[in-house]
Parts: C-alpha cells; sequence; structure tokens
C-alpha cells in the first residue's frame, strides 16, 4: 500500500495554489511532478561533482563520469536491462527517431555499396507496423521512413472498445519493424506486446515497443516484452526533462549505423573518415545530459523504494474510481475501455456539447490541471470521431479527492454551459 | 476568472452562431487548423454586388473560437476591404494586448468581449483562428488593403 500523505510531501509543487485554489495535478501522462530526492540529486551533482564526462584527468571528470554510468547502471536494472543496453537520449521521441534513422542510414549506406547488417535495409516491397494508438512519436518517424525508402506503412486498428485489433496479415513477410505502444497515452489501454513482438519476430521482423506510460506506472522488466528495442521518457517518471532511453539488444545495438555524430561517439577520427564506439557510446553524441541522468536514476531508486508493485495497484484502484465516478455523470463518455482488464491510468472523455478546451477550462478554474486536445494521437481521435478529448491522468500522488475535485469541475463545466449549445461536429 | 475568460457577449455568440455556414460565391479560401487541439475552420471570401466583403465560415472548435468567428463574420461581412482594415488590425491589437488595451468599442463592437481572452496565452490562437483563415482568404482573393 502507497502512503499518499507521505509521498505528496515529498512533491514541493504539490502544495502550492493555482487561481486562488489548491493545486490538484492529473496531468501526470504529460509529465509528471518531481519529488525534492530527484531535485536534490540534481542540485548536489552540480554543486559537487559537475564536469564533463569521459573526458579530461581530473578529478571531478572523473567523479562526473562515475555519476553518470552509475546512472545507467541503476536505470538498467529498474527495468531489467544490461547496462550498455541503455541510450541516453534528448526524449523518447529521439530514442523511436534513433531507430528509425538506423533503417533509414542503413538503407543509405547499402545503396552506396557500403557494408551494413542486411536486418536494417529497407525499400519497395517492404513494411513497417504500427497501430491506430500510436503517439505522433511512435509514427512520423516510421511515416518518413517509409516516404524516404519506399516501403509502405501498415497499423493494426482499434476497435470500438479502445483495444488492438490484432489481426492476421497485418504483419507478414515483407515486415521490417513492428513498433508498438504499451499503454495508450489517449486510451488507457494496455496492449499484449510480448504476443505482437512474437509476431514480428515469427517473420523475421525487428519488434519495438514505445514504454513512456508503462515504465511509470507498471512493474516493467524488458526482457520479459520480447522486444529488440524500446524506449520511454525520463520526465514521465519523476526525473528530468531533457532526458529519453533507448533500450536495445546489444548485437543490434553494435550492428547500427549511428545517429547523431560528433564527439565522444567514436573509436577513431582521420580527416577523411572515422569508426565508432560502441554502444551506447555511439549512441551519445557530444557532451550528455549528466546531472538529468543522475535525476533519473535517483527517481528509479525513488520508484524503487515505493515499490512498483505498490504503484501499479494504487493507480488500478484510483483509475476504477475515476471510471465509476465519470460514470455516474448524464452526458460524460469515456474514449477508451470502461473496464479495468489491461487498462492504466490515462482516462479520456468527452462531454457532450462542450468542447475539451472549455471543459478543460473550467476545470482549471477549480484548480484542476488535466490534458486537452488531441494528445498528439491525432488518428486515434479521428478514429473517435472526436476533434479532442479531455484526459485525466493519474500518478503515486494522487488519491480520491483530487478526482471528486476533477468530477466537480466537469459538472462546473455542464453547469456553465447550460444544457446542449449548439456545437457542430 | 471564467467570468473574464467567458463574458455573456462570447457565451452568446458561442450559442447563437452568426453567419455560420452561409452561401457565399468564394473568391479565396482559406482552411486554418490549431495543431495543438485540432479544431479548424474554413473561411470563404467574395463580394457582394455592392462591393462588399461577403463572409463564410465553417469549422469546430472551442467556445471561444466558435464565438469568435461569428463575431468576424458580423463585423466584416457588407464592410468594403478598406472599412475592413481596421476592424482587423484592431482585433490583432486586442489579442496581443494582455488584457491591457482599452478596445476601441465603435470598431470592435462585440469583438471587446475578448479583451479577457487575451490575459489567457493557451486560448490567444482559439480566438484567432477564424481572423487568420479570414486575412489568408483575402490574399488569396486578393481582396485586401494595405495596412501600414
Amino acid at each position: 500500500m502507497l502512503d499518499v500523505e507521505r509521498v505528496r510531501a515529498d512533491f514541493p509543487i504539490l502544495s502550492r495554489t493555482v487561481r486562488g485554489v489548491p493545486l490538484v495535478y492529473l496531468d501526470s501522462g504529460a509529465t509528471s511532478q518531481k519529488p525534492f530526492q530527484v531535485l536534490d540529486a540534481e542540485r548536489h551533482f552540480y554543486e559537487n561533482s559537475n564536469a564533463a564526462v569521459h573526458r579530461g584527468a581530473h578529478a571531478l571528470a572523473e567523479e562526473a563520469t562515475d555519476a553518470y554510468e552509475s546512472a545507467r547502471a541503476t536505470i538498467a536494472t529498474f527495468v531489467g536491462a544490461e547496462t550498455e543496453e541503455i541510450v541516453f537520449t534528448k526524449n523518447a521521441t529521439e530514442a523511436i527517431n534513433l531507430v528509425a534513422y538506423a533503417f533509414s542510414n542503413a538503407t543509405d549506406k547499402a545503396r552506396q555499396g557500403l557494408e551494413v547488417d542486411q536486418r536494417f535495409v529497407i525499400g519497395p516491397g517492404d513494411s513497417i507496423v504500427v497501430s491506430e494508438m500510436e503517439h505522433h512519436a511512435n509514427l512520423i518517424p516510421w511515416q518518413e521512413l517509409c516516404a524516404k525508402t519506399g516501403a509502405s506503412l501498415r497499423w493494426f486498428a482499434v476497435t470500438d472498445e479502445g483495444r488492438l485489433n490484432i489481426e492476421p496479415g497485418v504483419i507478414d513477410s515483407t515486415t521490417k519493424c513492428v513498433s508498438i505502444v504499451h499503454q495508450s497515452n489517449l486510451l488507457g489501454t494496455i496492449n499484449p506486446v510480448s504476443e505482437i513482438m512474437e509476431m514480428a519476430h515469427a517473420v523475421g521482423a525487428l519488434g519495438m515497443v514505445d514504454l513512456c506510460q508503462s515504465v511509470p506506472h507498471m512493474p516493467v522488466n524488458v526482457a520479459d516484452l520480447g522486444a529488440d528495442f524500446a524506449a520511454w521518457s525520463g520526465h514521465k517518471m519523476l526525473g528530468p526533462t531533457g532526458i529519453g532511453i533507448l533500450w536495445g539488444k546489444s548485437d543490434l545495438l553494435n550492428s547500427m549505423p549511428p545517429f547523431l555524430t560528433g564527439g565522444s561517439m567514436i573509436e577513431m577520427v582521420n580527416i577523411d573518415h572515422s569508426t565508432f564506439a560502441p554502444a551506447p557510446k555511439r549512441f551519445e553524441a557530444g557532451v550528455p545530459m549528466v546531472a538529468q541522468a543522475v535525476g533519473l536514476a535517483r527517481a528509479c531508486e525513488y520508484l524503487r523504494d515505493l515499490g512498483m508493485e505498490n504503484v501499479y495497484e494504487h493507480e488500478r484502484e484510483l483509475t476504477a474510481y475515476t471510471l465509476a465516478e465519470l460514470a455516474k455523470l448524464d452526458g460524460v463518455r469515456v474514449i477508451g475501455p470502461t473496464d479495468m482488464a489491461e487498462r492504466g491510468s490515462a482516462v479520456s472523455f468527452v462531454v457532450d456539447g462542450i468542447h475539451p478546451h472549455d471543459v478543460g477550462h473550467l476545470m482549471d478554474s477549480k484548480g484542476v490541471a488535466v490534458r486537452v486536445g488531441h494528445h498528439c494521437c491525432w488518428p486515434t481521435c479521428r478514429r473517435f470521431d472526436v476533434p479532442a478529448t479531455t484526459r485525466i491522468s493519474t500518478y503515486l500522488y494522487n488519491d480520491q479527492s483530487d478526482i471528486d475535485q476533477a468530477i466537480l469541475g466537469i459538472k462546473a463545466a455542464q453547469d456553465f454551459f447550460g444544457a446542449t449549445p449548439r456545437v457542430s461536429a | 476568472m471564467s467570468d473574464d475568460l467567458y463574458q455573456e457577449i462570447i457565451l452568446d455568440h458561442y450559442k447563437n452562431p452568426r453567419g455560420k455556414d452561409l452561401d457565399v460565391a468564394s473568391l479565396g479560401q482559406s482552411h486554418q487548423v490549431n495543431p495543438t487541439c485540432g479544431d479548424e475552420v474554413t473561411v470563404d471570401v467574395g463580394l457582394n454586388a455592392d462591393g462588399t466583403l461577403a463572409v463564410a465560415y465553417s469549422g469546430q472548435g472551442c467556445s471561444i473560437s466558435q464565438a469568435s468567428a461569428s463575431v468576424m463574420s458580423e463585423l466584416i461581412n457588407g464592410k468594403t476591404p478598406d472599412q475592413a482594415a481596421p476592424i482587423q488590425a484592431a482585433f490583432m491589437e486586442l489579442m496581443r494586448s494582455k488584457g491591457q488595451s482599452e478596445p476601441n468599442e465603435d470598431l470592435l463592437e462585440d469583438g471587446v468581449a475578448f479583451i479577457g481572452v487575451s490575459k489567457f496565452p493557451a486560448r490567444i490562437k482559439c480566438a484567432l483562428i477564424s481572423w487568420m483563415a479570414l486575412a489568408d482568404s483575402q490574399i488569396k482573393a486578393q481582396l485586401t488593403t494595405e495596412m501600414r
């Protein structure tokens, strides 16, 4: 069990007011708040050990390098990965782009007659598979890869209940890569990713999983996913902004061409050509985000100490409560699964006759921070024929009183706008 | 603070939109989207027999964007391009004012109600989307007047 009262005391921002009322933060799907332990870890690094890593022979450079590499090890342990399988990126979006660019860069090099790993060579007649519930970050890099190489993009459709329709034949012998979200940031659906990864491997394709909404909220062991690659962000799991993670199997990472190039990622440099360091350094060009890595590692320890099982159970309880309370409201429709089977804590809904921007604004006037819009899932919104939704997304520091305040905010919006104003669809 | 944003005039235009889906012989059309929220508006501009502007709009969006389009339609329809230009400039100025300006009621009429919106950075785009579409459609139709 989580002691939410105690957890909340670790988050300074949760005690502030907005618009003259106490803040109720229900937008953790967009970004989580940070406990002072994480803030202190970053500050401690800057105050005591700050230096550029992997260069210089002085004491601070050593300490900084040690802090950076220890952070990598801590983060790896948190998800059951090997340390050298963890690549630091700017964010999850960059991590997914890194893999998509491995395909297009390998394909470009193959066209020049250079030796590359054929698993990353793609062209007309090949396919990439995603789903209709992907975040733009796990859609557009693949669209662009297809546009550059002539490969075709395929996707699993979403059912009315907000589940993936895993039709046979979408993944077939033409498929080179399958990239699927673990938990939808809009619908809250948890997808059977290991089953899909198995389908990918059965046809010789590579498999990637977007873990942005799962790693912060449930126990995740990358080995259990059956994937080749996974990406997630630091800032959604109590860590700082400016750091994301790519996890990849070592043999694959070491056979991929680099993405961003420059300092730190090299083995040997001549004036007209270079060779590259093994992963993960191959993918970490330039001076990296050391303080952020330190902060994220501290966030992993914080979550580990609370227990991810406890976080997961707490959020399940809260999500069930949220769904039950929303179901009591007339004119409110949840977009996504309405039962708790294979469902995470992001709950999207629409209010009859009131645009999500207006719902969000009225909720804000009650101090309630929620996300409104298409949640970077425009195709998913189109699937449900809504321009946008309002989304409640909880985390370990939320409790039922937060949901109660959100419900008050929705009712306030309904009262304010009165019975069904004219809204054209 | 909701009262600040959602003034009675705005709610009225939202619930009873003026000039929506008018039939206009279009000389220029502009489709604008707000990529952060998916709101869309299409504005068509043509000419009435007397040489004044005929403006039609369609689309979907929040109360602010819909009310603003309604106010725009009411203010611009039947005005010559020369008469419309200072109104358009005044509305743009109002939305940049962060709630600090004294809106010109003679020019903006119901548009003055949007002074409150200019205090909410996240909502300024909502109020401007139809006006941006109008300006763009005028350029396409060559029915614009050089300002400044």
